[in-house]
């Protein structure tokens, strides 16, 4: 968090000077693990080991916050009799299906909800990122379910949790992880005792955590251990999710994914959802408790927001206009189809691919595949030169005079530049004014947007075509400003807002948020955002003139709420659980809910407050059920629908692992989206023969010193000359065993490519015992490209496509190499020494590793 | 009025002793190294606000330090000091993952890390009271200009381009500086420098262009964890202290300060520090002596040096006429 998040690491500094104790677990000794009270280096990809362990351990000890655990969480559920966990099935949960290496989750429900909730067969939701419409809400379950409050019942989810992690030992966390059982208790021990009525741990992971082909897996277990100890809704509680950029939060909120439209709506499916109709009750499910009974208002006013006055009630708010999915359009998906042939333009908007995104080298001969492509950044990238300067000339893949992609090069106004939001991970919206004109041609996105939608629309004004009418009847009528006509900034929060149709007046709140028509709201969760007609994210109230809570400083979604789910910081009858915790409460006076953050519960709402028999909708949610966006309104420590791998998370190993799964029989995540293509391969990992080919494990990620694919710091020199080569970092041990000098050079070889690095030999980087045998783990920076002013060979192009199946993102935090002294080879013998690891390696390109491995005597697994 | 007895060594408020009537408190810099996070966040605001020139995009290999030392182009510097195991105790694998572990028959047992800290006869921190350290440290520390008490760059320039300021730091004007580079070898910290391609010295100006302004220095402001503080010294002292024994209460005997001292060697710096280790460690001069020290003394010597020649030399006259 120091090296990636310095600003956000004054706030742990800040709480180390008041006594927290801090952890850092990394393979990498990091400028956090230089402050931290504690440093874990762990081999990369163990994570749910590490911290099922530590699940085991509050289990065992029965170091659970039991009041709040049997209150608030689905541990008294009971669990359908079908189902049957990975401890059973040696690595696999009941359900799978081997022909499309997914699950049927139906085994999975709560007892007696086996065919009514949950998602059934989960291929297309895999295939469509499905898990991502979750970030605002739990997936879909019925609302009246069994429970066992003494969590005795054999099925019940703490039983079930229990067993499922019961081999997850200190001594197995050491043999998987490589972390002594010393080190592990001291973290389990103070992760416990700084947790209950008067204390609060909180888990804090960056990105990188996500980029697993386990990833969301990584985050339930982190939740799992959150719950258990009751450190959720709670002041210096919670999951916190550093993003790796100012407003990445923004834009999944307001989506530029595919699969996504704002609020977590998600993008109709052309099959599954030919009407509006079944569009809204795949979201809201009917008969389901909690807020989501509302999505037709909240989709009616997006669509209304859309369409204006052509949306109405008779053509379904012109609902027949939204783009449709028909498959997996991710990001990678379109990579391939671009070397294939099947995309012909792109649009990159401050995104550098041939650097930033795994397998450099299949994005590059992706982007000279095209018709077009139109690169908007500060500077000129190596995704606008690839064609030109890009590896593959040097080696005679990409002939600059052949290349068919012709290149725009759009150059963009920078934050200063340019007004608007950013949202921060702590989903809090904070407006920036502009500081200066954007210098001659550079241009804010807000304007390239308003002004091509403009030019479109002008040229098809005249069109018959059915086709052209989305188009034409988009409500596209922002007021502009200055020379340059740039749009109104706040004009489009007001939009995302919300507002009564026939007034104009700004929405207070989503509550407000109508289905027939008289609202329009742009994203439903940040409606209030503009409330009075007021930008709320403007306010910058100094945080010495207000509570500690600070709540006129900006504005959080949803409701300027700063918690989630705060309704858990006060016991089932509303009270405080300790006064140092004290929160939100029931005032029993007032009857009403109150406290230091606005409620995240129905005000009056309380906490003695019983639904009626097939309540659904808020009526349904108890005055004792804080987690009001969930089916059930509890929080998931066994998650029965939504998560797409497994309802609880189970150690696999990474695609790419030099260790056979000391815990399974099946080696790596079953589920996860492989691509069969000839640019692809993944180095074989046991129980494949020819994984030493790639013995040692690398891993990547930032220098503080740079950022992201380097576009905004490898150009300025008072950044890049504080970083100014790429380089590896190595144990003095596996320098000494490969021959590394230091500031020698070495290059690295995988399946796909070879990259040279400056070597620094540091013992930041420790050789560590996994499973009786020594495991060396190499670090690089993927920052490096070859535009810039510092110029290096790109980590990044190290590793392969292999994808997490619930969000799509790729595993690119742990991949197999070998590491070699001295510089690479150039030309046409770089791809020589390519070919030949992969002849070595028994790899050939375009098939993927079996999904499904079974134990070494080959018994039959999985399909059960 | 009579100057100080200590104008030229020993405690003095330099601001008044350089002729400022009602002058404001004198202000500096606390660094305190033990909240130092290393980001260079210091570095990049200095280089942003003075406008200071990229001083090479070298890899050096001292860890994450890539500037290397202070400059006439780095006004700050964070020094990453990598201290590894106690010397000895650090072998094959299997000493440091505590069981044996069969690694190769070829394989060199005590090939020893390569040092990657500041530059030295012998890696810092091991002979240094490494002995007993348990584990691996990764030391950050943002250093910076001391502005003396008695600056010896400032009383050996002989243009008045190096000046006492009202804030009683010590700026070069950069008009006036004729690139003599007295000052170069003056300074006992090896801070201030002469820029290669104009030939004038350079260094930390504590921002005076913004402290007029009332406006913190760019480093301080930009220091995410407020291990650089800016304010009144007499203020800054109290609180340093205040640190070092919340430090020592929770079990970091080594905290100690640097330069807080009015009784060192300069008269205490307007610059100082809080160290987790020796000041070797970190490239720092252990006891450093303003060069001018002696001036007084010297000068007495070279008086009477000349009284004795002209004694001499009257004798001679006398004795020659006698």
């Amino acid at each position: 968090m120091a090296e990636a998040h310095p600003v956000g690491f004054q706030w742990v500094m800040e709480a180390k000077r008041r006594g927290a104790k801090v952890f850092h677990v990394d393979p990498r000794f990091t400028r956090t693990s230089a402050v931290a009270d504690a440093y874990l280096p762990i081999r990369a990809g163990t994570d749910i080991a590490l911290l099922g362990g530590v699940v085991r351990y509050i289990l065992d000890n029965e170091l659970d916050f039991r009041e709040y655990v049997v209150a608030y969480t689905n541990a008294a559920t009971i669990v359908s009799e079908e189902f049957s966990d990975t401890e059973d099935g040696d690595g696999f949960f009941s359900g799978f299906d081997p022909e499309t290496g997914t699950y049927v989750q139906d085994s999975w429900q709560y007892e007696g909800h086996e065919g009514s909730s949950g998602s059934g067969h989960t291929a297309q939701e895999r295939d469509s990122a499905a898990g991502l419409t979750h970030e605002s809400h739990g997936a879909q379950v019925g609302g009246q379910t069994r429970r066992d409050e003494t969590l005795q019942h054999p099925r019940c989810v703490y039983q079930i949790l229990k067993r499922h992690f019961a081999r997850y030992t200190p001594e197995m966390v050491e043999r998987v992880c490589g972390i002594s059982q010393e080190k592990f208790l001291e973290l389990a021990r103070a992760w416990t005792e700084n947790s209950g009525r008067d204390r609060t741990g909180m888990l804090v992971y960056s990105v990188g955590w996500t980029q697993h082909s386990v990833g969301v897996q990584y985050i339930r277990t982190g939740a799992i251990i959150q719950l258990l100890l009751g450190n959720m809704g709670r002041p210096g509680g919670g999951v916190m999710a550093l993003r790796g950029h100012a407003s990445i939060q923004g834009s999944t909120d307001i989506p530029t994914l595919f699969n996504l439209l704002p609020g977590y709506l998600p993008m109709p499916h052309h099959a599954e959802h030919p009407t509006l109709d079944e569009w809204v009750d795949s979201i809201r499910h009917p008969g389901q408790k909690g807020f989501w009974g509302n999505a037709r208002s909240f989709a009616a006013s997006l669509l209304k927001a859309y369409w204006g006055d052509a949306a109405t009630p008779e053509n379904d708010f012109c609902y027949g206009y939204l783009p449709r999915m028909t498959g997996d359009h991710g990001t990678y998906q379109q990579v391939l189809n671009m070397i294939d042939g099947k995309i012909k333009g792109y649009f990159l908007l401050g995104q550098n691919p041939a650097v930033g995104s795994a397998h450099g080298r299949a994005q590059r001969l992706g982007m000279a595949n095209l018709d077009w492509l139109v690169v908007r950044d500060l500077f000129m990238i190596e995704s606008a030169t690839f064609w030109q300067n890009g590896p593959e000339v040097a080696t005679g893949e990409i002939v600059p005079e052949e290349c068919r992609t012709e290149v725009f090069f759009l150059p963009a106004a920078s934050h200063v530049e340019k007004e608007g939001t950013f949202t921060q991970t702590q989903r809090l919206l904070q407006w920036r004014e502009k500081a200066v004109e954007p210098p001659g041609d550079a241009r804010s996105e807000l304007w390239f947007f308003y002004h091509l939608g403009r030019k479109l629309r002008e040229k098809l004004a005249d069109s018959p075509l059915p086709r052209d009418r989305a188009l034409l009847d988009l409500t596209w009528d922002y007021p502009t400003h200055g020379p340059q006509a740039e749009p109104s900034a706040e004009a489009v929060l007001r939009e995302i807002n919300g507002y009564d149709v026939t007034t104009g007046r700004p929405l207070s709140g989503f509550a407000e948020a109508r289905a027939d028509g008289s609202t329009a709201i742009g994203c439903w969760i940040y409606t209030g955002v503009y409330a009075d007609g007021v930008n709320q994210a403007a306010r910058r109230k100094s945080r010495h003139e207000q509570d500690w809570v600070a709540a006129e400083w900006g504005w959080a979604w949803p409701a300027n709420r700063r918690i989630l789910y705060n309704r858990a910081s006060a016991d089932p009858d509303g009270n405080p659980w300790s006064e140092r915790k004290r929160y939100v409460w029931w005032d029993a006076e007032k009857s009403e809910w109150t406290g230091y953050d606005v409620p995240d519960f129905e005000k009056t709402k309380p906490p003695s407050y019983r639904p009626a028999p097939g309540a659904s909708g808020t009526e349904g949610i108890a005055g004792d059920d804080p987690f009001v966006m969930q089916g059930d309104g509890k929080g998931w420590l066994y998650a029965p629908s939504g998560v797409l791998d497994g309802p609880l998370p189970t150690h696999y190993e990474p695609v790419e692992s030099p260790v056979r799964n000391p815990l399974y029989g099946q080696q790596a995540n079953p589920t996860r989206k492989m691509y069969a293509h000839p640019v692809n391969s993944v180095n074989p990992s046991p129980p494949q023969e020819h994984g030493q080919v790639f013995p040692y494990v690398f891993t990547v990620s930032r220098l503080t010193e740079h950022h992201t694919a380097g576009a905004m710091s490898r150009t300025v020199s008072p950044l890049a000359e504080l970083q100014p080569e790429m380089f590896v970092e190595v144990s003095p041990d596996l320098a000494a065993e490969v021959g590394l000098t230091h500031l020698g050079w070495a290059h690295l070889v995988s399946g796909r490519a070879v990259i040279e690095a400056k070597v620094l030999v540091t013992d930041r980087l420790t050789p560590l015992r996994v499973d009786g045998r020594i495991i060396h783990q190499v670090w690089l920076p993927y920052h490096f490209g070859f535009e810039g002013l510092v110029t290096g060979d790109s980590a990044n192009d190290l590793f392969g496509i292999s994808l997490d199946p619930n969000v799509l993102i790729q595993e690119s935090k742990v991949g197999t190499c070998d590491v070699r002294p001295g510089r690479r080879p150039t030309g046409p013998a770089l791809l020589d020494l390519v070919a030949d690891y992969q002849r070595r390696a028994g790899i050939t390109p375009g098939q993927h590793a079996p999904a499904v491995t079974t134990d070494d005597e080959g018994k039959e697994h999985g399909a059960s | 009025m009579l100057p100080d007895p200590n104008s030229l060594y020993g405690p003095l408020d330099p601001a008044p002793e350089a002729g400022y009537e009602n002058a404001p408190p004198r202000m500096g810099f606390f660094t305190d190294t033990s909240v130092c996070i290393g980001c260079k966040a210091c570095e990049v605001a200095c280089k942003e606000w003075n406008g200071v020139p990229e001083s090479g995009l070298d890899l050096l290999g001292m860890s994450y330090d890539n500037t290397g030392a202070l400059t006439a182009n780095s006004w700050r510097h964070v020094a990453f000091i990598e201290q590894p195991r106690p010397a000895g105790h650090r072998a094959s694998p299997a000493d440091v993952l505590g069981a044996p572990v069969d690694v190769g028959p070829d394989r060199p047992v005590d090939a020893g890390p390569q040092f990657l800290g500041m530059p030295g006869a012998q890696p810092p921190g091991r002979g240094s009271g490494a002995e007993g350290r348990t584990d691996f440290r990764w030391l950050m520390m943002s250093d910076v200009c001391k502005h003396c008490t008695h600056a010896a760059c400032l009383d050996v320039c002989p243009t008045g381009s190096l000046f006492r300021t009202e804030f009683g730091t010590v700026v070069v004007q950069e008009d006036i500086c004729n690139g003599c580079g007295y000052c170069i070898s003056a300074c006992p910290y090896g801070v201030i420098d002469q820029r290669k391609d104009d030939g004038r010295a350079w260094k930390c100006t504590l921002c005076y262009d913004r402290l007029g302004a009332g406006m913190m220095p760019a480093c301080a402001q930009a220091c995410p964890t407020e291990s650089i503080q800016y304010g009144p010294l007499d203020e800054l002292r109290e609180r340093a202290a205040a640190r070092v024994g919340t430090l020592h209460d929770r079990g970091v005997p080594e905290a100690r300060l640097y330069g807080h001292d009015p009784n060192d060697g300069v008269g205490g710096d307007g610059a100082f520090f809080l160290l987790l280790d020796e000041p070797e460690v970190y490239g720092l001069p252990p006891d450093p002596v303003v060069t001018t020290r002696d001036l007084p003394k010297m000068w007495k010597r070279a008086g009477l040096a000349a009284l004795a020649m002209a004694a001499a030399t009257v004798a001679a006259f006398v004795g020659g006429s006698s």
